[in-house]
């Protein structure tokens, strides 16, 4: 469960720039081929921002498409999953997008 | 900002009046601008399309021309725009730089539990002897078993028990590179808690990546857990001695890794027979280090730490 420890991060990093201010809200951008889930994140955000200025505090996460560019046909297509295959059948695939893994701003009271 | 009341965007900036790129998903809440709905008792609340928030404040309100507010508690949004492993990877670097400043090379071993890390590494410490110099760091959740092995064959070692935690992170090498002192122009093996999952996402300083994956754990292995074998360098396929046994197809094993992993290196072996260890020990031998391709300006050290240790 790593999740747990990017809470812990994620936490950290927000304390550091709120300077105790009651945290309201926290944006994140998280890519679903970023090896984070963002429903397993909300869980252990909970369980690890009570007691905390964040405690309660509303965490939305946008979730963008994950993006591959293919080297060969030069298309750009939305990837379903982690194999760098693109629909003309090369395998020789740049990820565009998708591994976003990102604290983007908080709403502090 | 809304003309009855003043609030709004730029009196009380709200999580979805971000412009964030890609939020236009299909599915994705996105509230349009202040259209919502008031009521004007003290401390009153506002629906902005699907969600609710109230306002603590007290109004002041002469409502004859452009009505004034004093409000006690105005939420702001501060902008990071950060990486949520920014932290660890910082860390990390820091752990990089430390360990070419004493050109030393650091190999993260990773795996699910049981498939022959320490035993590969107890085999290597042992019949490489003294031809290469090295300390072994060893994350495990608890007990230090695997670390009472790697005394055993005459090497430093230091535990990592992580306790709850299912990876090693950059903080905690730090603290075992501390520990473990190592010599200069030695190798260190980073022995991380046996898991295909979490160990991936966390950079902490090392040289390369090692996976390693046994036979009996099947060939579909890297499309069960992709994040692992896309981090890896090298992947050690272990328990060869083993295969007559076993449904596992290398070729296969290989062609998946390859869909996930265009620069992975491949090697088949048995760490309880000995059986291909050669071919480990030239790797160790001859290998580049990612530090290598990743900063061209530590190359020198680096290269030539491999000399050294041997």
């Amino acid at each position: 469960m790593h999740e747990l420890s990017i809470a812990q991060s994620l936490i950290d990093a927000v304390l550091d720039k709120t300077a105790g201010r009651a945290v309201m809200g926290v944006n994140l951008r998280i890519g679903p081929l970023s090896g984070v889930l963002p429903d397993a994140l909300r869980f252990c955000f909970d369980v690890a921002s009570a007691g905390t200025t964040l405690a309660g505090a509303r965490l939305l996460i946008d979730e963008p498409q994950a993006r591959g560019h293919c080297r060969e046909c030069g298309t750009d297509f939305a990837m379903t999953d982690m194999f760098l295959l693109c629909p003309c059948g090369s395998a020789d695939v740049a990820v565009v997008s998708g591994r976003e893994l990102n604290l983007v701003s908080v709403e502090v009271a | 900002m809304c003309a009855t009341c003043g609030c709004g965007d730029e009196a009380a900036p709200r999580v979805y009046s971000l412009e964030v790129p890609g939020l236009d998903v299909p599915g994705q809440e996105v509230p349009g601008p202040q259209a919502h709905e008031h009521s004007h008792e003290p401390g009153h609340s506002h629906t902005h399309d699907g969600h609710t928030h109230s306002h603590p404040h007290d109004h002041a309100h002469p409502h004859a021309d452009g009505h004034s507010h004093t409000q006690a508690n105005t939420p702001e949004l501060i902008p990071l725009e950060q990486n949520l492993l920014a932290k660890n990877d910082l860390l990390a670097e820091r752990n990089r730089g430390w360990l070419a400043g004493r050109k030393v090379r650091a190999l993260n071993m990773m795996s699910s539990p049981g498939s022959g890390k320490t035993t590969l590494l107890v085999r290597t410490l042992t019949e490489l002897g003294d031809r290469l110099q090295a300390g072994v760091i060893e994350g495990d959740q608890e007990t230090s078993l695997d670390a009472e092995r790697i005394r055993k064959a005459g090497r430093p070692v230091v535990q990592i028990n992580t306790g709850a935690g299912c990876h090693l992170d950059a903080d905690m090498l730090r603290r075992g590179l501390d520990a473990l002192d190592p010599a200069m122009g030695s190798t260190v093996f980073i022995e991380n808690v046996g898991n295909l999952v979490c160990p991936a996402l966390f950079d902490l300083g090392e040289a390369a990546k090692v996976v390693v994956v046994s036979v009996t754990e099947g060939d579909d292995k890297p499309q069960k857990y992709p994040h692992m074998f896309m981090a890896a360098d090298l992947v050690i396929i272990n328990k060869s001695d083993l295969l007559p046994y076993v449904e596992f197809d290398v070729d296969e094993c290989v062609r998946r890794i390859r869909r996930l992993n265009a620069h992975a290196q491949f090697l088949v072996l048995s760490a309880t027979t000995g059986d291909g260890v050669t071919a480990w020990y030239d790797w160790l031998d001859g290998h580049p280090s990612r530090t290598e391709t990743r900063a061209g300006s530590l190359a020198g050290p680096l290269e030539e730490s491999l000399t050294d240790a041997h």
